[in-house]
């Protein structure tokens, strides 16, 4: 069984489509990479796989459960993460994956904190408010924040948007290691060319709404002739026709 | 229902609170003052050669219940307000909490800040101004609870404003209730209103409690009025149910979840 299978997915407002008809499917412990320029239709895919939106047509089965019927379920085993969404900045960091941790009904939560902690180098500042961390600890509490209920499959939305590279290398690191050791299926959104071809075993390219080309990174490499995914991404995004 | 997911997110807001006494005085801020202005102005009433000692009771009866409704209908909205404003909306709405173990949530901390809001100021009305409100009778409790629901139904209808027009409308949290209270006779009975909106008053539940009250100050307990606060606040409350559901689907048809604190 497939942990994340669409068909058909479309998302239209008005006279706008902005995801017109996609499917993709990607087995147990697959990283799938969303690739795509502004406006591809990457978040509106996300936001549909994670139940905020409901499609205007198609099916999204997460885990076995049709997302239409029985979100619920699949969320409880999915998880998030995106520079984008703020955790309350109030709050301490502690408390914040506290409250998740309840939300996710995490067993153990307070020993499921401290690994996390430990992992993610978060001992520093756990007490701290989240709104008074750097962009690299924020970072690192948002993906201990996607990572408190162990998801099977996990979303991640431009994971490293705005790291230094080190911050930026660290948390590739620690997604190889986490997925290798859990087997959690990861759909990974990012303009960071680099870091999709070093994470994901297949790649969808987006544009205007729709996949106009999929494959693995070295057969995307391949197809087009080019020595990494960036050049691969702006032959797309140019119209350039894929080298004979 | 989940009472784990429920107390997480109660956990998130009582965690301000916590670390915040500002907030924490914030919240008993308001009733006090109201108390101590009418508390005085009642005084000054039943001091003077025409003033009967029933309405300096009634006035300070009118303002203490009438900041239960208050309290309780801003303590969900706020509540709300505060997830958007944080922008952590998104992460909320992708947990496995259901909309209305949310609600829940939202419901059982404005039962909190209402507690320490109100409760204060009904402290402050025995000690300044010798006014017992639970000497109305075990019947209090019927008033707290209608005006509770009602604060909840016209929250309700306020979350489902900002669902639909974002951050536009986070006025309303604090707006709209005072918006009601001229039909709500707390101060008055409903007769003194102009025929014309007397059937606007009686169509709020407050107005029914307050009639209510003002009844209990003379000993009498008038069970018609209870079970009309009552029956309005089943029928509001499922309409503002059915208006929450209808504006929540709407939001995630409409994508309005993913830019809603902007």
């Amino acid at each position: 069984m497939d942990a994340i299978s669409v068909e058909g997915l479309t998302k239209r407002y008005g006279d706008v489509l902005a995801v017109d008809g996609i499917g993709f499917h990607a087995a147990p412990g697959q990283t799938l990479g969303l690739l795509g320029g502004n406006g591809a239709g990457k978040t509106t895919t996300i936001a549909m796989l994670l139940g905020l939106l409901i499609p205007t047509a198609g099916r999204i089965c997460i885990l076995g459960h049709d997302m239409a019927r029985d979100r619920f379920a699949a969320l409880a085993r999915m998880n998030f993460s995106s520079p984008y969404i703020a955790l309350p900045s109030r709050l301490s960091v502690a408390e914040n994956l506290r409250v998740y941790g309840h939300l996710y009904g995490v067993k153990r939560l307070e020993a499921r904190i401290r690994e996390l902690a430990l992992e993610l180098d978060l001992n520093g500042f756990l007490d701290r408010p989240a709104g008074n961390l750097s962009a690299g600890q924020k970072t690192r509490v948002t993906l201990a924040k996607a990572l408190i209920n162990r998801p099977d499959v996990l979303l991640l939305d431009e994971p490293t948007a705005s790291l230094d590279p080190d911050a930026g290398d660290m948390v590739r690191s620690w997604l190889e290691r986490y997925r290798a050791e859990s087997g959690c299926t990861i759909l990974l959104a990012s303009h960071n060319m680099g870091e999709v071809e070093r994470l994901c075993d297949a790649v969808l390219m987006l544009k205007q709404g729709r996949i106009v080309d999929q494959g693995s990174p070295a057969a995307l490499l391949d197809r087009y002739g080019r020595g990494d995914l960036e050049q691969v991404f702006l032959d797309i995004a140019r119209n350039r026709t894929v080298a004979a | 229902m989940s009472l784990r997911r429920i107390w997480g997110l109660m956990y998130r807001h009582l965690a301000l609170y916590r670390r915040s006494w500002p907030r924490l005085l914030e919240l008993m801020y308001w009733p006090v003052l109201q108390m101590c202005i009418w508390g005085f102005t009642a005084s000054f009433l039943a001091g003077s050669a025409s003033g009967p000692a029933l309405a300096g009771s009634a006035l300070l009866g009118g303002v203490l219940l009438w900041e239960v409704a208050l309290r309780s209908q801003m303590g969900v909205a706020v509540s709300f307000l505060e997830e958007l404003w944080s922008r952590n909306l998104g992460h909320v709405f992708v947990s496995p909490i259901r909309p209305w173990e949310m609600l829940a949530a939202l419901v059982g901390i404005s039962f909190l800040r209402m507690i320490t809001g109100v409760v204060p100021a009904i402290l402050l009305a025995f000690l300044l101004y010798a006014f017992n409100l639970f000497a109305l009778g075990p019947v209090v409790v019927l008033f707290f609870a209608n005006l509770m629901v009602m604060g909840w139904w016209v929250a309700l209808g306020v979350v489902s404003l900002i669902l639909r027009h974002g951050a536009g409308a986070e006025a309303l949290a604090w707006s709209v209730l005072f918006g009601l209270t001229p039909f709500s006779a707390v101060f008055y009975p409903v007769s003194v209103l102009p025929a014309a909106l007397q059937p606007v008053a009686l169509a709020l539940p407050s107005a029914h409690v307050f009639e209510g009250m003002r009844a209990a100050l003379h000993g009498v307990v008038l069970w018609d009025q209870l079970a009309w606060a009552v029956g309005l606040n089943a029928v509001w409350m499922c309409a503002g149910l059915l208006l929450f559901a209808g504006q929540f689907r709407q939001a995630r048809l409409s994508g309005a979840l993913l830019n809603i604190g902007e």
